[in-house]
């Protein structure tokens, strides 16, 4: 079973992808900003994150150019998952290593067409 | 609940004008697409829409056809048809057609346009490999309304994130206020022609490579096979044929036959007519 690491300040919005990730058959864990998911990875790589931007503590995209610097974070497929909508805030995140990018709000199918689409599925 | 001569009316039009079969299992389908139809006329309900029709209203009998005809699509839709073009049958045509460097592609029933530009986006990924071919893209639909929205490439939030990579949303779109807009250079890519796949087909030309996914699902069997018998006229015969992952032309038309090991492509059976001639620019409707 593969595992995703959910990490964003919203628990609500974690919640919902938590269901929706344990329907397509993932192991899940919960982060609630970039430093405490960073502590998470350093102790274990998830199969995938599912991220959000815009957080206290550590943002996103800081957690995501941290990964990337870990022995094997490079390994991680990172998606995206913020209101952050505009053709700047996607290249930023491309550049920085993440490999699909969903903006909110989304929902069952395009979580799954995102997934299917970077091999997840 | 429509009335049972209601239904039979509809069915009957709709049977007529695009081949599409109504059963009255699918009845809510006609109370779920019509209702906003009769809304848009001030009408109080589908029978009102009916009553009308009935008295030879072209232009509301047109709306019908269209509203119960528009179907989903996205970017990129089951992904494997695409890597086939690209891997498979793109450079096939391409060494057959060494000679001529031109290849015309036919997207029939695009309604949208999502399919005839996920083509035009793979071809512009491949722009080196083509460089001095001629490619033509097509997109062929019956209804205007579905033509406007593909011409405009302009599509919501929602419509972008499915099966589109976003790699390719930040080279070939715009962000325009909440939704995106296609690159004019892959707009300029593809044309867009109103065309019922019921009616002559030889005013389109000849097409090398034809998507018509997802479409004769729709259809009952005479006209399924009536379908293939046209589109096999207007291909050469080493033209390829793409169907929906449960589509099949076996049982149903000779004029083709499966590729071995390419699961949805189809090629013309020895025998089958040869291709009619391609036609002027602007022929047709």
């Amino acid at each position: 079973m593969k595992s995703c690491l959910i990490v964003d300040d919203s628990k609500v919005i974690r919640m919902v992808a938590k269901k929706i990730l344990h329907e397509l058959g993932f192991n899940t864990e919960e982060a609630e900003d970039g430093q405490v998911a960073y502590d998470l990875c350093k102790k274990n790589l998830p199969d995938a994150v599912l991220l959000d931007w815009n957080m206290p503590v550590m943002s996103g995209i800081d957690f995501l150019r941290e990964l990337r610097k870990l022995p094997g974070g490079d390994g991680p497929v990172v998606v995206f998952c913020t209101t952050e909508n505009d053709i700047e805030h996607i290249q930023e995140a491309i550049l920085a290593g993440a490999n699909e990018y969903i903006m909110k709000p989304f929902d069952s199918e395009i979580l799954q067409a995102k997934f299917t689409q970077v091999g997840l599925l | 609940m429509l009335r049972p001569d209601d239904f039979d009316y509809l069915a009957k039009l709709l049977k007529e004008r695009s081949g599409l079969v109504i059963t009255p299992d699918k009845a809510y389908l006609l109370e779920s697409r019509l209702t906003p139809v009769a809304r848009q006329r001030n009408l109080k309900s589908i029978e009102e829409v009916v009553a009308k029709m009935r008295g030879r209203d072209e232009s509301l009998a047109r709306d019908v056809t269209e509203a119960m005809t528009t179907n989903e699509s996205f970017f990129f839709r089951d992904t494997k048809p695409f890597d086939q073009f690209r891997d498979t049958v793109l450079p096939q045509v391409m060494a057959s057609r060494a000679a001529k460097k031109s290849i015309r592609i036919w997207s029939a029933a695009c309604s949208s346009g999502q399919e005839a530009y996920s083509l035009a986006m793979l071809l512009k990924e491949n722009a080196a490999r083509l460089a001095g071919w001629h490619v033509e893209i097509i997109g062929t639909d019956i209804s205007v309304e579905m033509l406007e929205k593909a011409k405009a490439g302009l599509y919501s939030q929602f419509e972008v994130q499915r099966g589109l990579p976003i790699q390719f949303l930040v080279k070939y779109f715009k962000k325009k206020d909440e939704s995106w807009q296609i690159d004019s250079s892959l707009r300029g890519m593809v044309q867009f022609r109103e065309w019922n796949l019921l009616h002559e087909l030889r005013g389109l030309g000849s097409f090398d490579i034809v998507f018509c996914r997802n479409v004769l699902i729709y259809f009952d069997q005479p006209t399924k096979s009536r379908v293939l018998e046209n589109i096999s006229r207007q291909m050469p015969p080493d033209g390829f044929l793409f169907l929906g992952g449960a589509e099949t032309v076996l049982g149903i038309s000779d004029r083709f036959k499966p590729v071995p090991n390419q699961r949805g492509i189809y090629c013309l059976s020895a025998g089958a007519a040869p291709a009619a001639a391609t036609a002027p620019v602007g022929a047709g409707r």
